[in-house]
């Protein structure tokens, strides 16, 4: 079919303009827009009656006026073009490539929406990737094919420790192809070239792939950039059996784009003015990660939010992890103690954790030993909040022993260097040093069996006899 | 009656489509929108133009292609080959339509049927010739699988005299049985259709007074569920909503379930798809699968069929439970649900209400809880079954002042309130015992009392007032420390937490904790109270309360969760071994055994 072209707009809001006397023109096709100046501009149809269409610009309606724009409909979806060469290659959140090279000679055009994964064909994610990180493999062990946030708040490491998990990524006794797409929607210049210069250092840049939109580029862009770069990780994974991260940074900035459409079409707003179509909006990223029977590559995701005021019921956290299969939640109280990471372990969760570890992943007491750190380091913030109010002598000695094991906790386990590598070896071993300090009775998340041949090897004879007989 | 429909698209947008020349079509048809055939559904009319909901990607659809109506509401295939089929929203099973679509990728317009049509079945008739029947009647069984003996019946609105009826193997399309109603005869098949939207008539309905176990200690003996009834388990995320619903369609004592995930994650379908073949009933010793239907709308699947999805599962459990079965239904989650209604009511241009939730928010929720119920179902053998549906809902941020959630309480009967705080102690189920509540309570003390010589509810009520002391105490505690409380309080603080951590929490990926009968419930529930009664007289009688927690016995408790099924004498025995322990507690001089 021919391009036609137009030069009916009537009326201009926000980042929308409406096309009046149009013919032929599909959903949700790609849009190009000539200024007076010459200046060429992209867009997409959001809505379609039999003579109106109503496009969202890309860059924003800025210069453009009634009279003299042309609008040109391409018949065609928005498509990425890709080969095995996109590899090691920066674009920009609209699919330029921005690092001089040349565009990408396409061995396939993919629509960037792509269908949704038949459940049926899913293969259940399953292999343990160790980051290096204690807080993150000990206690919320992320798998091949997992979508795991990092809920963070302005001020917080949340790059540091991407780029980290980035770094360090491995599965064990594995050796694959691994890839990293990011994507950046929004974030600050000297974010992004954190990014870039740390991917150049560890050249782990040759096999990344990355999309930006930087805080001064157009806004309607953002909704674009995460759909191009999990596109790219579909091919990379499901067409080249790559094993790939996928970074994507940040999404508070991507549903605030969602709801100035939302806003400019006049829709009615869900909760704090975000559209009523939030979730699913988001889930259709979300859910992009996964694993694939038959095929042996798989996408990770990783994206970073920031909660605004460190609200965790804000909508798009909320949202957010109601899709994904669990969250890493920073505190910004560790972050203030100068400890880094500064996970926040009680409330951050990996679903798909149990799959993940155990005998033959990882180690057969995992689980317990998670199980039992969890519940030991909850109960010993209880206790400490308990010593604030009425001081350290209104404890119980296990109360005591409790709040010890809390604070060890934090400084030992938890802290750890930027480029400190832990193997899941040691973290679990870190894990049963910190239990020496609890009384026996008190491990119930524990099988017996375990007790024996990981924690009593640790004590002497008589520390261990006169555990046993501590009061509870 | 087939009508000829056939309009042009005017307009489009997301989900929703508008269409002009539509007239004939009728409210809730299912119609076919575009070249390619999608399916769709109508939702609103004015005049000749009907809005129509899509439930596939609408993307590249142009105005003026055509929208052909069927003349037919949405409705769901029934017939055997439902179970152990893992369906669409609309019914469709994905295995096929990966077959179809040659492709791990859902792509659109794929049409493929739910129920296998190549497939023979082995029908063994039950009635003879001549026989007069009416709406419900069995004629017939099929072994559907190992579990299931599927009873093919006469259609609801059907009755007459046989005049036919076969035997053999046949397709689910085959004629089987030929029924005469005066000049008119109706033809049987193995198959039925049934609208989504219209539950299927019963012939009376009845009292939930009859449990429906679930092996969680915490629902069953504390908050318990009964057959026919409806439950609602709200939760922030992470508080383990889908662990408690994959729980409950892994140990409820159905006969049948209906599992419904509605806008959740792909992963969690597809976990429940490679465990429960390969899961033990533990009363049958057949894989889980053999009772269970899965339907998944996944959230990124679209949006109008996963509003459909608890309607075409429903409608699945109700015929199932016309046939006499129990059967549960479990959808995850509801919220999700009233995401999908919101959205297309604001397409639809609508007035909203709370939240920009539609006004119809609550009468639809209760119309969908309302179709859980027990019954007698329509026949001549007065059969009873029943269909219990537990719904999650997942408020935002975990507060249960949103529509969703205060809509939801106010017509299910049963309230599994999960805690966040629980959670982060990975306490399992987060399931909060003070807040939570059960209307069936009342209904079931008698049935389990009969069982359990009166003992069920006085044990249960004893328990819970020591929980409900311990939140009073602890706050005591809280603001004066420890040492304000007696001897006896700082045993009821013992008590509540032996109660806590050995029977409520319950680790749902251990092999035997994971499920427990109601026998060992009641024994250890019982054992623990025992041991709080003989430890209260002893410091009564002058016992230290320092020797007593030192009790070898308690650890023994605290390990009664992992004792087998088979091994349950165990647990009798450890009230001899306390009486002794605790009656060595006794200050010289003492008389007699502790009681």
């Amino acid at each position: 079919m021919l391009p036609r072209e137009y030069r009916t707009i009537s009326d201009l809001f926000g980042p929308l303009i409406v096309v009046e006397k149009v013919e032929g023109v599909r959903y949700d096709e790609l849009v190009e827009i000539e200024l007076a100046d010459g200046e060429k501009r992209r867009g997409r149809v959001l809505e379609i009656s039999t003579e109106r269409a109503l496009v969202q610009i890309f860059e924003g309606t800025s210069g453009i006026d009634v009279a003299s724009t042309k609008v040109r409909f391409t018949g065609k979806v928005l498509r990425l073009p890709v080969s095995k060469d996109i590899l090691g290659r920066i674009f920009n959140g609209r699919g330029d490539p921005i690092d001089g090279g040349t565009s990408i000679i396409p061995e396939k055009m993919l629509d960037i929406n792509g269908y949704p994964i038949n459940p049926y064909s899913r293969d259940y994610p399953s292999e343990f990737i160790q980051t290096g990180i204690s807080t993150i493999d000990g206690m919320n062990p992320m798998v091949r094919g997992q979508k795991l946030p990092i809920f963070s708040g302005s001020g917080m490491p949340h790059n540091r420790i991407a780029a980290q998990v980035a770094r360090q990524a491995t599965v064990l006794g594995g050796k694959e192809d691994f890839a990293v797409v990011f994507a950046a929607m929004g974030i600050t210049f000297e974010e992004a070239s954190f990014f870039m210069e740390d991917f150049r250092k560890t050249g782990a840049i040759e096999r990344t792939v990355m999309f930006v939109n930087l805080a001064d580029d157009p806004a309607i862009e953002r909704i674009t950039t995460p759909r191009l770069a999990l596109t790219c990780a579909e091919y990379l994974a499901f067409e080249h059996d790559y094993q790939v991260l996928v970074i994507l940074t940040d999404l508070t900035n991507y549903c605030e784009a969602l709801r100035e459409i939302s806003a400019a079409r006049k829709e009615v707003p869900g909760r704090r003015g975000y559209p009523g179509y939030l979730y699913t909006d988001l889930a259709t990223m979300y859910e992009r990660a996964g694993r694939l029977k038959g095929k042996k590559g798989s996408i990770t995701q990783f994206p970073i939010l920031t909660m605004p005021e460190d609200d965790k019921t804000h909508p798009i956290p909320d949202l957010t992890g109601y899709i994904t299969e669990g969250q890493i939640i920073l505190s910004r109280t560790l972050h203030r103690k100068g400890i880094y990471p500064p996970v926040d372990v009680l409330p951050s969760l990996s679903r798909l954790k149990d799959k993940g570890i155990g005998e033959g992943k990882t180690r057969e007491d995992h689980a317990d030993l998670m199980n039992q750190l969890f519940a030991a380091y909850a109960r010993g913030k209880e206790a400490k909040e308990l010593a604030t109010i009425l001081g350290e002598g209104a404890l119980t000695e296990e109360d005591k022993a409790f709040a010890g094991f809390s604070d060890e906790f934090e400084d030992s386990y938890v802290r750890q260097g930027e480029y400190e590598n832990r193997s899941i070896e040691e973290t679990l071993e870190k894990g049963w040093d910190l239990l020496k300090g609890i009384p026996l009775s008190e491990l119930k998340r524990v099988r017996d069996a375990y007790i024996e041949k990981y924690l009593k090897p640790r004590m002497s004879e008589k520390e261990a006899a006169e555990k046993a007989k501590t009061p509870q | 009656m087939v009508k000829n429909i056939k309009g042009t698209i005017l307009k489009i947008s997301g989900p929703l489509v508008v269409a002009k020349g539509m007239s004939g079509a009728s409210m809730y048809d299912v119609v076919r929108v575009g070249e390619i055939g999608l399916v769709g559904e109508v939702i609103e009319l004015k005049g000749d133009t009907a809005s129509i909901q899509v439930y596939e990607e609408t993307s590249g659809l142009l105005p003026g292609e055509p929208v052909i109506g069927t003349g037919a509401p949405l409705s769901v295939e029934l017939g055997p080959g439902l179970i152990e089929q893992f369906f669409d929203g609309v019914q469709r099973p994905l295995n096929l339509i990966e077959k179809e679509a040659k492709s791990p990728f859902i792509s659109r317009g794929i049409d493929v049927p739910a129920l296998d049509r190549k497939k023979k079945w082995k029908f063994e008739p039950r009635l003879e010739k001549g026989a007069n029947v009416s709406g419900g009647d069995i004629l017939g069984t099929v072994q559907e699988t190992v579990l299931v003996e599927h009873r093919i019946m006469v259609p609801p609105n059907v009755k007459g005299t046989l005049k036919e009826i076969k035997s053999g193997e046949f397709t689910v399309e085959e004629t089987i049985a030929l029924i005469e109603d005066g000049d008119v005869e109706v033809e049987v098949r193995m198959m039925q259709r049934w609208p989504v939207r219209a539950p299927r008539p019963v012939s009376r309905r009845l009292p939930p007074n009859v449990p429906l176990t679930t092996g969680q200690r915490v629902i069953d003996t504390f908050f318990p569920m009964t057959r026919g009834g409806a439950a609602c388990v709200p939760g922030p995320f992470g508080s383990g909503k889908t662990v408690i619903q994959h729980q409950l369609a892994k140990w409820a004592d159905a006969e049948i379930v209906v599992y419904v995930g509605c806008g959740e994650r792909g992963n969690e379908m597809t976990d429940v798809l490679l465990e429960f073949p390969e899961l033990e009933d533990p009363r049958s010793g057949h894989p889980l699968m053999k009772r269970t239907v899965l339907i998944a709308n996944t959230s990124n699947m679209p949006v109008a069929a996963r509003e459909a999805s608890i309607y075409t599962g429903i409608t699945m459990a109700e015929y199932y439970r016309d046939m006499g079965y129990s059967v549960a239904l479990m959808a995850d989650s509801t919220s999700r649900w009233a995401e999908a209604l919101r959205e297309i009511s604001g397409r639809l241009e609508e007035m909203p209400g709370e939240e920009g939730y539609p006004a119809y928010l609550g009468t639809r929720l209760a119309s969908f809880y309302e179709r859980a119920g027990r019954a007698i179902c329509l026949g001549n053998d007065e059969r009873e079954g029943s269909v219990s549906a537990i719904g999650a809902v997942s408020p935002p941020g975990g507060d249960l002042s949103e529509p969703v959630s205060q809509n939801t309480l106010r017509v299910t009967k049963v309230f599994w309130g999960l805690d966040a705080n629980l959670a982060y102690q990975r306490h399992f189920p987060a399931i909060d015992w003070l807040q939570s509540y059960s209307l069936y309570t009342e209904n079931l003390n008698e049935y389990w009392d009969n069982i359990y010589d009166g003992e069920w509810s006085v044990t249960r009520i004893r328990a819970m007032g020591i929980l409900e002391e311990e939140d009073r105490l602890r706050e005591i505690v809280r603001l004066v420390g420890i040492d304000a409380l007696s001897k006896e309080e700082r045993m009821i603080l013992e008590t509540a937490k032996s109660i806590r951590e050995d029977f409520l929490h319950q680790n749902a990926f251990h092999e035997v904790d994971t499920y427990a009968s109601m026998d060992k419930q009641t024994k250890m529930l019982r054992t623990i109270m025992v041991l709080h009664d003989l430890c209260m007289d002893a410091l009564k009688r002058g016992a230290m309360l320092n020797d007593i927690l030192r009790l070898d016995v308690r650890e023994k408790i605290a390990r009664m969760r992992y004792l087998s099924e088979d091994d349950l004498e165990s647990i009798d025995a450890l009230e001899t071994e306390m009486k002794q322990q605790v009656t060595k507690l006794l200050p010289e001089g003492s008389i007699g055994d502790v009681a």
